[in-house]
């Protein structure tokens, strides 16, 4: 089941630039919310500053509250911990090269120090049912490489490994930009079906998509939040102009 | 992780801690004129290693008037004018030669090349060159110039990969201006390529010459083991990796050992201030990471 | 360029064109002149080599000097012990600098480590055999196959580092990511993930370390020593190869000058076979199925 994320005055830093500029928002819960804005608004790093990859960059930090569920994950839990809880999915696919399918689903849970055989089997299998990539993949899940699958295939198998670990919240930084349209298609679908059990949060720079998939979404520009609404709302009657002029194409 | 790269570090204090400690000895016996005294005397305890640095430095420079024009051309044959075919086995015949150990560069040296320096080269050279003083006595065929030659033979290939590495980085851009003035393949390449990379090229020298210091084995197995001084090139000699193997395991007095390790010592920092001025002119023309893989 | 409209071709001066062919023969001489002592070399391994090689010979100790026969089984035997030792040291280390350098070294310390590897790198083979031998040897008051290893390990751990390194940062940040995203703790992440993917270059790099200490014989010198008899313990004076190569080449008895041609074939064999081997797996790539 997914929980909400309630995001309370968020900053963030690269070195002394600053990023973000006091973020905050409420994240529904087993709802899709999409970060559109410009390129360099700020999405990817918002999105990174849920799940504390953003500190992984040298010289980058965030200060504020964050709370994932009854979490608060800038107060006194490690970073690793607040990832384990919390799934991503990257903007290019990155299977890891070296690994069967079934390896690179049972990743997550192996390295963790998940080893119940039986149950690994099973939590495979249902992961990636779960991104609807099973059907194609049962027969050579353990002979072939987790890069030889095509782009699509790739994110889809991406999406089953965050799944695996039974995330709350699953992150996804556009997702679908380095796929075709049949592919993103597929996805898009996915996120459908996904959101009875999880939160997501998606950010993408394609408006369309963000209407197909999410009852939410959020504006971002030069790292500030500009507006939060139903997604219908924003992209009929926006609240604020900068809001419109990006919707209707006058920039970004 | 880091414990590992600390034990780098480590290693690298060990060995100056053991080469200076074990040196002392010698040190305080006979200062700096131990490396200026003839006399190698290990019965009545006096000991001068100047016939050894003289030895490993004419054996060395020897080599490289052999090796580096040998090296230059091989190097501007595979990048500038062998048929793309030809160009990965040339490479791998280098490279081949360079994964030859010296003993057994050693053993073929006192074997094929001692004899036909003595039946034939020296002779000849004696006829025609002796009145330079560098080619008479008689022709032993070990001696200065066997070391000489089969050193040159082993630094070749360090030469020669790392010129190709230089020439290879230079841009294209560069040999298309010069061929575009109407320059001959031969004056492109003088132009556009070896002027542009001959710190690069020095630099390879310079790394062979560290190779030949401090190369052993094929050494001591052809020079002739005496320390004497002579102009000759026929006369043996004895270089300062060779009087350590040969004499470190029968040492008997500690002070022998220190002269030893002395000696050793001298080594070691003469091939790294020569290493690692080798290091920084090749890292001006390439600009970092060497360029990977095959010319 | 302009172009003399009817008049005759440009013609480049004899002289220049004369120079450029003189060059080019002059590089190719030079490459002929190369190749001649490698081929030279390799003939004359498999020529007199091969004629003295037998069963015998890989399967017997030496003879006492004099007697006809006898071989190099123990000084096989003795390369492969004391081989085992050095990478037992240099491996590990290695590959750990390695990774040291590549994730956690983008900075001052890591510099300092780098160029201490590369110093280690230069140091002339005797030297390390003069260190091994201070090191291991006057501790334990006799030669042995540790020292020996001691002194082929210290030399192996500068390639392994290198190549190390080099083969870490070759594999994509999105690969670390994507398991950070999992959840996965840093050094986890480095051991099971970031390695795991680099590790076909990783091992061409220890194989490129292994082939050139194979033949060391300086170094084991005055710590391995050799030995005329079989052995296995790793405290005592051991035979190796390339040190009975040397031994016998230079004594005064022809049989033993045979022998050593045999033993210099039986180790070029080996070292031509890792060499190539590490050709083959560098051409297959690196990294599988990254991008």
């Amino acid at each position: 089941m997914g929980v909400g994320i309630e995001v309370d005055h968020l900053n963030a830093w690269f070195g002394k630039v600053q990023a973000l500029h006091d973020i905050s928002m409420h994240i529904q819960a087993n709802h899709a919310t999409a970060i559109i804005g410009p390129s360099g608004c700020g999405k990817s790093t918002f999105v990174r500053c849920l799940n504390r990859m953003h500190e992984t960059v040298p010289d980058a930090r965030a200060a504020g509250k964050v709370r994932i569920g009854e979490l608060d994950i800038y107060n006194g839990t490690a970073a690793v911990q607040v990832r384990r809880r919390i799934g991503m999915v990257f903007q290019k696919p990155n299977p890891f090269p070296t690994m069967s399918i079934y390896d690179n689903v049972a990743a997550g849970l192996k390295l963790n120090g998940f080893h119940d055989r039986k149950r690994l089997s099973e939590i495979v299998e249902r992961s990636l049912k779960l991104s609807a990539l099973w059907d194609e993949v049962k027969d050579s899940l353990r002979k072939k490489s987790g890069a030889s699958l095509s782009g699509g295939q790739q994110q889809r198998l991406c999406i089953a490994r965050a799944l695996a670990v039974e995330p709350e919240v699953l992150l996804m930084d556009e997702p679908c930009s380095a796929l075709d349209p049949i592919s993103t298609g597929k996805i898009e679908e996915l996120i459908f079906q996904l959101k009875e059990n999880f939160t997501i949060v998606i950010v993408t720079h394609n408006m369309q998509q963000a209407s197909r998939v999410a009852e939410f979404t959020g504006f971002f520009l030069l790292g500030k939040l500009i507006e939060f609404d139903r997604t219908e709302k924003i992209f009929t009657t926006p609240s604020d102009k900068r809001t419109e002029d990006y919707i209707t194409g006058r920039f970004g | 992780m880091l414990a590992c790269a600390v034990c780098v570090l480590a290693l690298v204090g060990i060995i100056v801690y053991e080469l200076v400690t074990r040196s002392q000895l010698s040190w305080k016996a006979f200062g700096w004129k131990f490396f200026f005294g003839s006399e190698w005397d290990p019965v009545n305890e006096q000991f001068g290693a100047w016939p050894f640095v003289y030895g490993t430095v004419v054996s060395s420079l020897l080599a490289l008037a052999i090796a580096v024009p040998l090296g230059l051309g091989v190097a501007t044959f595979i990048t500038e004018m062998c048929p793309r075919r030809l160009k990965e086995t040339l490479a791998f015949a280098t490279e081949l030669l360079a994964a030859i150990p010296s003993v057994i560069y050693g053993l073929w040296a006192i074997f094929v090349l001692v004899p036909l320096l003595r039946v034939y080269l020296q002779p000849w050279l004696a006829r025609y060159f002796g009145w330079t003083g560098l080619f008479t006595g008689p022709p032993y065929g070990i001696g200065m110039l066997a070391a000489g030659m089969i050193l040159a033979i082993m630094v070749v290939p360090i030469i020669s990969s790392i010129t190709r590495e230089v020439m290879t980085a230079v841009p294209r851009q560069q040999r298309e201006a010069v061929l575009a003035l109407g320059a001959t393949r031969w004056e492109m390449i003088r132009i556009g390529v070896l002027r542009n990379a001959r710190a690069g090229i020095f630099g390879a020298v310079i790394l062979g010459l560290g190779r030949a210091l401090g190369e052993t084995m094929a050494v001591t197995m052809v020079i002739g083991n005496r320390p004497e001084i002579a102009r000759s090139l026929f006369a043996p000699g004895y270089t300062m990796a060779s009087v350590i193997a040969n004499e470190f395991s029968e040492a008997a007095t500690d002070t022998y050992l220190s002269a030893l390790v002395e000696i050793g010592l001298a080594l070691f920092l003469v091939t790294i201030i020569v290493n690692i001025l080798a290091q920084v002119l090749v890292w001006s023309v390439t600009r970092g990471m060497p360029a990977r893989g095959n010319v | 360029m302009s172009n003399s409209s009817q008049s005759e071709p440009i013609r480049i001066s004899l002289w220049r064109s004369g120079m450029d062919h003189l060059v080019t023969l002059a590089a190719a001489a030079a490459v002929l002149l190369v190749l001649l002592p490698l081929g030279a070399i390799f003939a004359y391994l498999v020529y007199k080599g091969v004629g003295a090689l037998n069963w015998d010979f890989l399967t017997q100790i030496p003879k006492p000097v004099g007697e006809p026969g006898g071989g190099m089984a123990n000084a096989i035997a003795g390369s492969v012990l004391i081989l085992a030792i050095a990478s037992a040291m240099g491996v590990p280390i290695g590959i750990g600098a390695g990774i040291y350098l590549a994730e956690y070294g983008r900075n001052r310390m890591g510099d300092v480590v780098r160029f201490t590897a590369d110093v280690l790198n230069g140091v002339p083979s005797i030297v390390v055999g003069i260190v091994a031998y201070g090191v291991v040897v006057l501790a334990q008051k006799h030669f042995s196959a540790l020292a020996g290893g001691f002194a082929l390990g210290m030399m192996m751990i500068p390639t392994i580092t290198r190549a190390t390194e080099e083969m870490l940062l070759l594999v994509p940040q999105a690969i670390r990511e994507a398991a950070y995203g999992l959840g996965i703790a840093r050094w986890r992440t480095t051991l099971s993930i970031t390695l795991r993917t680099a590790t076909s270059g990783v091992i061409t790099g220890v194989m490129l370390a292994f082939a050139r200490v194979a033949g060391e014989t300086a170094p084991l010198l005055f710590t391995a020593f050799g030995n005329q008899y079989w052995n296995w313990k790793i405290n005592q004076p051991t035979a190796a190869l390339s040190l009975q190569v040397f031994t016998y080449a230079i004594s005064p008895f022809d049989e033993w000058h045979r022998q050593a041609w045999a033993g210099a074939l039986i180790l070029i064999v080996l070292i031509v076979i890792s060499v190539s081997a590490l050709r083959v797996a560098a051409g297959r790539g690196m990294l599988k199925g990254t991008g």
